[in-house]
């Protein structure tokens, strides 16, 4: 049973990539990459990868059609063809492959219990990790506390990753806009144009924002922390520009806020390193945080996920507006 | 007899073969609309296969997910129709079929 | 009452795939935009609150059944919303709700 669903799910895989290869008009490549994001969840849930899975649902099918959809009203609709037909890359590519699917054949099967990686420290990370870290949820404890120095590498590229958005478009250019279009007197009343959806998203709004804060403290004990939590949380706010404008999201949330709250969350994450630092342990080592090693473990959880969630929130949602106000100084 | 984790495996078999037709429309349809309806309905159907395997492997965590993917597809499909507002105004009537994806936005704007 | 529970879900499902199976019949095979986009309503309000209510039975007074709930009340508010949207865009942008005499699919 299981072979036939991911045997199907690949093979509509296949024929999405295909799909997206042979198809030169965009908006319909953006379609398709959502499909193909949705199919390569649902094969992530069948691998058992929960979290996996969770993070591409958000991030795959939601944030990142938004952009794209942002980025092609900005540019143009149609791939420009190429201007030559590239037979050799091809041949390249081909062989590369042939030499990586020969290089496969000496590994162990997929998912293999016996295999070598799996041998150093996941049966410690397994047996110890309820003893040693508390959370039920071993995903949570990896990548929280075993693997905490790794996160605060990933969060720091997310951070960078606004940075360089914001240092490419500037905050004055997202304020240029919504000031543009205060003073040009462009209040477009839609409000009776899409009655059904503004009432709609209006009450789904605050049920979206609890949920995206259900998945940040329930990343201990089911699929979730952090980085989901913030994607979703963005997301709302996402919605509420949709329906209401750019501008005036822009004035709930500044974009200059936006920034010092993406700070803010590195800031904490670093904070606590250099805390336990401070205490006396290493560097994000939460056994000194608290009098008994599994509370301190608790907190230090708790704090680096906020963190984790607050920048992730930030950053997304800065890089949308960044992506949206180009679109509108066009028009 | 016929237990119900037989019902749920021949539901997820149905629901692979409806995703399947779906996909076909996405390639195919003739105008834009048709491919975001089929992304859709493909979140819809994913959404349920993924709580029809939760139940089948026995385990009720995939119900989060499920949740989530509900969400995101309601908010892509709500982002896509906003984009076509911005580029086309009311009073243009456009052809959405496939030609008119090659017009640069550039000129229908202003 | 167990046996009870499960012939209801079973044949609850079966209306659900039945109506999921219609409905990809219809966006395979009717002609235009706006038919095309009932049918793919009917898949999601139809099916997905069949089915969704079918593994609520099985799962009994449990968190999971809660999670179904708002699942299926989500889906109760925002497949019709989201069908609304795209209706309306698509008659905004021009879309012809009835096909040409000579228009084949």
């Amino acid at each position: 049973m299981d072979l036939i669903i991911d045997i199907t799910l690949l093979t509509f895989l296949g024929i999405t990539a295909l799909a997206i290869n042979r198809i030169d008009k965009l908006f319909c490549i953006i379609m398709l990459s959502g499909i193909y994001s949705l199919l390569c969840a649902s094969l992530f849930v069948t691998m058992d990868a929960v979290d996996v899975a969770f993070t591409e649902a958000a991030v795959g099918t939601g944030i990142v059609t938004v952009l794209l959809l942002s980025t092609i009203g900005a540019t143009d609709t149609q791939q420009r063809s190429a201007p030559h037909r590239p037979l050799l890359a091809l041949l390249m590519v081909c062989t590369t492959g042939a030499i990586l699917i020969y290089g496969t054949m000496d590994m162990p099967a997929f998912g293999d219990p016996e295999a070598p990686i799996h041998q150093h420290v996941a049966p410690r990370y397994i047996n110890e990790s309820l003893h040693e870290v508390g959370p039920p949820n071993i995903v949570t404890s990896i990548l929280a506390s075993y693997r905490g120095i790794d996160t605060l590498g990933e969060t720091v590229v997310i951070f960078t990753a606004g940075l360089s958005v914001v240092g490419l478009i500037g905050f004055r250019g997202m304020q240029k806009f919504g000031d543009r279009k205060r003073a040009a007197g462009i209040t477009r009343d839609d409000m009776d144009e899409h009655l059904v959806l503004r009432i709609i998203i209006k009450m789904f709004i605050p049920l979206i924002l609890l949920f995206a804060l259900y998945v940040q403290f329930h990343g201990d004990y089911g699929p979730g922390g952090g980085f989901q939590a913030g994607v979703i949380f963005a997301s709302g706010f996402i919605f509420y520009t949709l329906m209401y404008g750019l501008d005036k999201a822009m004035q709930v949330m500044p974009p200059r806020v936006l920034g010092y709250i993406g700070a803010l969350g590195v800031l904490i994450y670093g904070g606590v390193g250099v805390t336990t630092m401070l205490l006396g342990g290493n560097f994000l080592d939460y056994n000194v945080l608290m009098h008994e090693p599994l509370h301190g473990q608790h907190l230090g959880i708790f704090l680096i996920e906020l963190g984790i969630g607050i920048t992730v929130f930030s950053i997304m949602l800065l890089i949308f507006f960044a992506f949206s106000s180009r679109k509108g100084l066009r028009q | 007899m016929i237990g119900i984790t037989h019902i749920y495996a021949g539901a997820c078999l149905a629901l692979l073969a409806i995703m399947g037709v779906t996909i076909f429309r996405a390639i195919l349809g003739p105008s834009a609309f048709d491919r975001v309806m089929a992304v859709n309905m493909f979140g819809t159907k994913t959404v349920l296969l993924l709580s029809l395997l939760g139940f089948l492997s026995g385990r009720p965590d995939f119900l989060d997910i499920a949740l989530v993917y509900a969400l995101v597809n309601f908010l892509s499909t709500i982002a896509i129709l906003r984009f076509f507002e911005g580029r086309t105004p009311a009073d243009e009537k456009v052809d959405v079929s496939d030609a008119a994806q090659d017009v640069n936005p550039a000129s229908t704007e202003e | 009452m167990e046996i009870m529970l499960n012939w209801i879900s079973a044949l609850s499902i079966g209306m659900g795939v039945f109506l999921g199976v219609t409905g990809a019949v219809g966006i395979f095979r009717l002609p235009n935009f706006f038919t095309r986009l009932h049918a793919a309503s009917v898949t999601d309000s139809g099916c997905a609150f069949l089915i969704l209510f079918g593994l609520m039975l099985q799962s009994g007074l449990t968190i999971p059944t809660v999670k179904l709930c708002f699942i299926l009340i989500f889906f109760l508010i925002s497949s019709p919303t989201a069908t609304h949207a795209l209706a309306k865009t698509a008659l905004d942008c021009g879309a012809e709700p009835t096909p040409h005499p000579h228009e084949e699919r």
